[in-house]
């Protein structure tokens, strides 16, 4: 039997079209639009004005606190202007636009692609610099890595696990990744242990990844501590907490964090990064993006500079298909669709999915028959039909008490009911009201 | 690239489950009892059923459009699905105008006076079949002897069925040894040989029909398990305590309407819990109750009234029996 998280879970057709589809580089854009608010925290403080020359790597938004991160030049160019540009969210936010002229990196990067393996540099070293290299979360939640790193007084971790799950149909940029780029992000997640002071990795990798996984396998003896642990395919197994169940049968507490468990998790994406960041002094500008579909032409993995439009990926990837009726950041399970294909690539921004008109429209709604599939299949063991229905009725006291603020949206209940009701809608919607409540209740 | 794009929320995908397909899907799993009732009744069993779920669907219409003003939605099964359950719950030679009351009440009270499917407290279908209890004992309780398409309809032959043998002969004080050999056998029971409601009888087909659904996903174990194991349990302990004033486990399992009840109507979405735990306290409910009435009750059967008892306390379970959350209580040892 092979592990897996105990609670819920769905098992969505997993389409992953691009799987076979080696990185590319994409060529470079004309402009990018830098959004200095990319991750979860502060915006960053743009460093840059209008008539700047910028070369690639420089940081042209720096940190605004603890929770932030430093954004850096994906081009070199000339700064055109500072302006409010829609983004993936479909709202308006700050974004430092760039001028694309040649392709002059900053001095300091080390572009050699030769294997870096010896760590020189102590764990606060360590820390310091991803804080530098602007390394968030690149699973799609986009937390600074740094934060993660930087375990509180009093907490003891044993454990760093590495998400290579990649559960959402459709995306396959981690698993390319795992492919290709194996043994930077083997020595990424080394220094990551190094950072968190422990001595015991988990790399945890669906079963429907067989070539990494056997990969993967091969290359680990070299690097002591790391473990690698195939997992039964099921959604959402990339949720950290369900990672952690599935991995080490731990079960963070309900509005805990994964540290208070002695666990931490990291995207395979970041430990990449993170090889960047420290063996090559590159700062995290360029990321790899999924651009696929049931009929894009050319369903690919791009290595994207962050900042290019999505429509030159989809260029790329043969064109906007005649059918298509949605776009989404990515994955079906939990991306946001986009209204516009010129908002630009982000650091979060792990695929492009591009759903056929017919595919484009919800399940026609009708009377909830209480068959208990959303309960059966939330991980979290909610009652999303209940809490559809609490947030109907603004019952905020009884929503807070089931349990709303668990609710990791991951989508599953919308995605198996029977009746189509719109249950994460609602859910997120009575979760916005109750943690309202809660930060008023703190003041 | 002016293309208009749909915009919503996530997520983007759906399973291809609907309403619809669960209805049908209980549907085909009737199919194989169906097909065993009309073997061992005959021409009864077709017109009752015709007649059970004409009139249902025509009653959903005609309350849907005329008297709620809404859009009908019988299209998704649900009435034919009462009709069906409804004729599966009386005798073969029940008179058309009794079961077209029974449809009524069925729907009319059972189903749409709560706003319709998804909201009715109590299986429809039971509510129906009870009013027709209570209203038409004799025509209720006079089963047909099966004898195929001999069998006729309301000129049937009727005698009693294997429970209420087994009832009076007790209540007279026959030691149970004895009334067994008035009965049919076990194996004759597990094919449906035996008089009794329509399509109760044929244990055989009802277990096809469970499998299928179980298959399909379309309803989980935990019901009709509990309730077929509390059943064995509980008369197992009486029939080891007392052989001779109780029948055997097996023999309350087979007759009645343990396995159309447990499989078909306690699982009923509607009226049926929430929670896995909740499951399993309505099943063991619905178990007990039965044995109760059959037992020590003044009925031979009492299926059709334990599941309506449990479905009263469904809310209540709902609000206690919850599912336990992830990370509620953590023991990470």
């Amino acid at each position: 039997m092979l592990k897996t998280f105990t609670k819920g879970g769905v098992h969505p057709a997993e389409s992953k079209y691009s799987a076979d589809s080696p990185i590319e580089k994409l060529p470079l854009p004309k402009t990018v639009s830098i959004p200095i608010a990319q991750h979860i925290g502060a915006p960053s403080k743009p460093l840059v004005k209008k008539g700047d020359k910028v070369k690639v790597g420089d940081v042209i938004a720096e940190s605004a606190g603890f929770v932030s991160a430093n954004i850096h030049s994906s081009v070199s160019g000339t700064v055109t202007k500072i302006d409010n540009v829609l983004d993936s969210t479909g709202y308006r936010k700050p974004c430092i636009i760039i001028d694309v002229e040649e392709d002059e990196w900053n001095k300091d990067i080390d572009r050699s692609t030769d294997l870096k393996k010896e760590i020189s540099l102590m764990d606060k070293e360590i820390i310091q610099r991803i804080n530098q290299a602007g390394i968030v979360g690149l699973g799609g939640a986009t937390f600074p890595s740094h934060v993660k790193l930087s375990v509180p007084e009093g907490k003891k971790i044993d454990v760093l696990i590495i998400n290579g799950v990649e559960c959402e149909p459709y995306l396959t940029s981690d698993h390319r990744l795992m492919l290709e780029k194996a043994e930077e992000m083997l020595v990424g997640i080394q220094i990551l242990m190094k950072a968190l002071s422990v001595n015991r990795a988990i790399i945890g990798i669906e079963n429907n990844k067989q070539d990494a996984l056997e990969h993967l396998a091969g290359l680990i003896k070299n690097y002591p501590g790391i473990e690698v642990q195939a997992l039964k395919v099921k959604y959402p197994q990339g949720g950290e907490k369900q990672l952690i169940k599935a991995l080490i049968n731990r079960e963070v507490p309900s509005g805990g964090l994964p540290l208070d468990v002695g666990a931490v998790v990291h995207n395979v994406g970041t430990a990449y990064a993170v090889y960047e960041a420290i063996q090559k002094n590159k700062p995290l500008f360029e990321r790899v993006v999924t651009v696929t579909g049931q009929s894009v032409k050319k369903p690919s993995n791009f290595m994207v500079r962050i900042g290019t439009p999505v429509a030159d990926l989809i260029e790329a990837a043969g064109g906007l298909p005649e059918d298509a009726g949605k776009v989404i950041n990515g994955g079906p399970m939990m991306g946001k669709a986009l209204n516009s294909l010129d908002v630009p690539v982000i650091k979060g921004t792990s695929g492009i999915l591009i759903l056929p008109e017919k595919m484009a429209a919800r399940k026609p709604e009708s009377n909830c028959i209480r068959c208990a599939k959303c309960v059966s299949v939330c991980p979290q063991g909610l009652e999303p039909y209940l809490l559809n229905k609490l947030t109907q009725l603004e019952k905020n006291d009884i929503l807070e008490k089931d349990g709303v603020m668990d609710c990791i949206e991951c989508g599953s209940c919308a995605f198996t009911c029977p009746a189509g009701l719109p249950l994460l809608d609602y859910i997120r919607l009575g979760k916005s009201r109750v943690s309202r409540i809660i930060r008023s209740r703190k003041q | 690239m002016n293309k208009l794009l749909t915009v919503s929320p996530s997520p983007h995908v759906y399973e291809d489950t609907t309403v619809k397909r669960l209805m049908f899907d209980v549907i085909i799993a009737l199919l194989p009892a169906l097909a065993f009732s009309i073997y061992f009744f005959g021409m009864g069993a077709i017109y009752v059923t015709l007649t059970a779920v004409v009139s249902c669907v025509a009653f959903e219409w005609l309350i849907q459009k005329y008297l709620l003003k809404q859009e009908p939605s019988v299209s998704d099964g649900s009435a034919i699905l009462t009709g069906l359950l409804l004729a599966f719950n009386v005798p073969t030679n029940l008179p058309v105008w009794i079961i077209i009351i029974g449809s009524l009440v069925a729907i009319g009270i059972g189903k749409m006076s709560f706003g319709g499917l998804g909201n009715n407290p109590f299986n429809p279908a039971l509510v129906g079949r009870v009013f027709l209890l209570i209203s038409f004992p004799v025509q209720m309780t006079s089963w047909p002897v099966p004898n195929g398409f001999n069998t006729g309809y309301t000129d049937a032959v009727t005698g009693a069925t294997p429970l209420g043998v087994m009832k009076e002969g007790i209540d007279k004080g026959d030691a149970v040894s004895d009334i067994m050999s008035q009965v049919p056998s076990h194996m004759e029971m597990f094919y449906g040989h035996m008089g009794g409601s329509m399509g109760e009888i044929a244990a055989l087909a009802l277990l096809i029909g469970f499998a299928y659904l179980l298959i399909r996903k379309v309803i989980t174990w935990h019901i009709p398990v509990s309730i077929i194991a509390t059943i064995t349990v509980f008369t197992g302990i009486l029939w080891l305590v007392n052989p001779e004033s109780i029948a055997d486990p097996l023999f309350h399992l087979l007759t009645g309407g343990v396995l159309l009840g447990a499989i078909y109507m306690a699982t009923d979405y509607v009226t049926s819990p929430m929670s896995v735990k909740g499951m399993w306290v309505y099943g063991i409910g619905i178990g007990v109750i039965t044995v109760l009435i059959r037992v020590f009750g003044a009925y031979p059967e009492g299926v059709s009234f334990a599941i309506l008892i449990m479905n009263a306390f469904v809310p209540l379970i709902n609000i206690y029996l919850k599912p336990k959350r992830f990370g509620e209580e953590v023991n990470n040892g």
